[in-house]
């Protein structure tokens, strides 16, 4: 039978499949990170369980680090004991772990691909919702909770039930100034925070083929934002390219291409659900309210809850626009920010560095404006260092930080102050969540290097 | 864990759809090892509000939550479960979870009922007008039942034996680690390994 990507890496996963019962699926590569891990090795310990394949397990350190001073000790201690636990936990048990100040620690999902032991038809967990950013590369990778992690830790494998498929085929040519982050907010505003719930989503069509590896990571990394169980994107040259020389790239080279050339979906293959997205008319991408699916293209105006005839709907967008202190009918380029934020899993990456630094470069930012870049690793810091783009970014008034989340999560001492309104290249714009009382608009960093520069909301294009 | 068989208790009526874990428990809340102590986090930016509803009186003793559409979006932080156990509450009702959040719960012991947008209206009506209603929620039958009224839920068999009898989802996989060694001694060499480093 015809079988999609999705199927096919389920399949080839499956350790037991019983009736009336979920099935048990092995996982190949466990990711670790020291907000989700702790109770779990403390689950082990109570019952006095190994790890069962520490040598499928690396961790790193990101959500909770500062991103200054990193050789000082962690001011705060409550942060310091959380990451000295992880540190301990992982020498108990035998674990690597690529700690701050570490050429290898960065953002969990920036560096497992860096280090090439994000690969083509895995399955691939981590205590954190972005681990759809692996699926990039074509493989089954999805968020778990913390009793989850413990699961995998002991066993290695988890009883899971069988996703339904979604095909999302963007087609055509993305115009200038339109990224990848733009084709995710315009579809997360398509099909709503719940579309995707309970589905694997493949992304196809020839404007996905067209996307670097690093764009393609950033579409999946926000499938978790429509809801979906992971994101993933069949592996082709582009994937290939980006594997070749890493440092946990397979050794019997051409066996590795000549498997995964394999994990396409078949031509004939039925998806449960299948949505087409015209690429030439998409525009760069702006969120107004406070979830990811309140976004609308950055030449609109904000949006009259008036207008908007489901209730819940109606009433989700009259309490986003009172949060974030907005008008309906104000043209969304003219919002004014305090603050730009350009790092996180979703843009941390070389690539998005690069273009939002080529905006930059020769500018200033606006007075009064901060802006925070915050490589998503320590080897992207190094790789952007050698090619000058820091000096873009101090010199424009930016500042150039260490690897880590940042202000992604109000969780390391980068957050907005109440009030406070940044434009931003992260995930989520849930109420607080960059800080208390912080408004988030999500963006891509080529408007977040635009609006650094305007001081509101804008594309390169306004420049 | 401890079985799961019925529960009954007050309800919270929290009319908001698209909760998502970040105001279930800011990040800021994440930073401690333990599983319990989250209760002061839970929802902690709301509750500044003293009109917000967990702060009303009457409902101080719900330990069931009727929520809005697409609840626990977001993150897949535990944490947010355990807050919401953490505070007293012993089953969540919406008529749609977000899938991290809701195989966190039923992980972890707290029940996540789903109930058609029309049905929770009616519960949220009918908490308003008698805050001290009693709502039974029986695993066993998979009904809701409040105020003569008896509402079906959908929950796979599997699951339901689980919380029933209260198992250790972890012991019952290792129960099958004959057949998870066999997987691993047929599993592809060409599979990265993070050790040793490379």
């Amino acid at each position: 039978m015809a079988k999609t990507l999705a199927e096919k890496i389920w399949q080839e996963h499956v350790v037991r499949s019983a009736q009336g019962e979920p099935d048990l699926i092995y996982i190949d590569l466990h990711l670790i990170h020291e907000v989700t891990s702790a109770q779990a090795f403390d689950g082990l310990r109570v019952a006095g369980r190994k790890v069962r394949a520490p040598q499928l397990t690396i961790a790193t350190e990101d959500h909770n680090t500062p991103t200054q001073n990193i050789d000082k000790p962690i001011a705060d201690p409550v942060s310091k004991l959380q990451i000295d636990t992880l540190r301990q936990n992982c020498a108990e048990f035998g674990i690597r772990i690529h700690s701050l100040g570490d050429i290898d620690q960065g953002i969990v999902h920036v560096v497992g691909p860096q280090l090439g032991l994000t690969q083509p038809g895995m399955t691939i967990v981590c205590g954190d919702s972005h681990t759809s950013t692996h699926g990039a590369f074509g493989a089954l990778a999805f968020g778990i909770g913390t009793s989850q992690v413990e699961h995998v830790l002991a066993t290695q494998a988890l009883p899971l039930d069988r996703p339904k498929t979604m095909a999302i085929n963007v087609e055509g040519t993305l115009p200038q100034g339109v990224t990848s982050k733009d084709i995710i907010l315009a579809i997360i505003a398509q099909i709503g925070t719940g579309g995707g719930q309970g589905y694997v989503i493949e992304y196809r069509g020839s404007a996905i083929r067209d996307l670097s590896m690093e764009a393609r990571m950033t579409v999946c990394n926000m499938s978790i934002e429509a809801g979906a169980r992971a994101g993933l994107i069949a592996p082709d040259q582009t994937t290939f390219d980006y594997i070749r020389g890493r440092s946990h790239a397979p050794e019997d080279w051409d066996a590795a291409v000549a498997y995964w050339s394999t994990l396409q979906s078949d031509a004939d293959a039925k998806f449960d659900v299948e949505i087409t997205i015209d690429a030439d008319i998409l525009a760069p991408f702006v969120t107004w309210g406070t979830n990811p699916a309140q976004g609308l293209p950055l030449s609109e105006k904000v949006p009259d809850p008036k207008n908007i005839e489901d209730l819940e709907e109606r009433e989700s967008a009259e309490r986003a626009l009172e949060y974030m202190s907005l008008k309906p009918g104000t043209p969304l380029k003219k919002i004014a920010v305090d603050t730009v934020f350009l790092g996180s899993c979703t843009n941390g990456r070389i690539e998005d560095l690069r273009s939002a630094a080529a905006i930059l470069a020769g500018k200033t930012i606006a007075p009064n404006l901060r802006m925070l870049v915050v490589p998503g690793s320590a080897r992207v810091r190094l790789q952007a260092e050698a090619e000058g783009l820091d000096q873009i970014f101090m010199a424009d008034g930016a500042e150039w930080r260490n690897a880590g989340c940042s202000m992604c999560l109000g969780m390391n001492p980068d957050q907005l102050a109440p009030g406070e309104r940044a434009a931003s290249t992260s995930n989520r714009n849930f109420e607080g969540r960059q800080g208390k009382g912080g408004r988030t608009h999500l963006v891509s960093p080529l408007v977040a290097a635009a609006t650094a520069i305007r001081g509101t909301l804008s594309s390169p294009a306004d420049l | 864990m401890e079985k799961f068989i019925a529960h009954t208790g007050t309800a919270l009526p929290l009319r908001r759809s698209n909760v998502d874990t970040d105001q279930i428990i800011p990040a800021v809340y994440l930073k401690k090892v333990t599983r319990n102590g989250y209760e002061d986090g839970l929802f902690s930016a709301w509750r500044k509000d003293p009109e917000f509803v967990l702060n009303k009186p009457e409902y101080k003793s719900a330990t069931i939550l009727i929520a809005g559409m697409d609840f626990g979006t977001g993150s897949s932080r535990e944490h947010a479960v355990w807050a919401l156990q953490n505070y007293g509450f012993a089953v969540i009702i919406s008529s749609r979870f977000a899938d991290i959040f809701r195989g966190n719960s039923l992980k972890a012991g707290l029940l996540t009922v789903i109930l058609p947008q029309e049905v929770i209206e009616g519960l949220w009506a009918a908490v308003e007008t008698t805050p001290t209603l009693e709502i039974t929620v029986s695993l066993a039958d998979r009904t809701v039942s409040y105020d003569g009224n008896t509402v079906g839920f959908d929950l796979d068999d599997y699951t339901r034996w689980r919380l029933m009898e209260g198992l250790d989802d972890i012991g019952l996989t290792l129960k099958q680690s004959d057949a998870i060694a066999d997987f691993e001694s047929r599993r592809s060499s060409l599979k990265p390994a993070t050790l040793p480093v490379r």
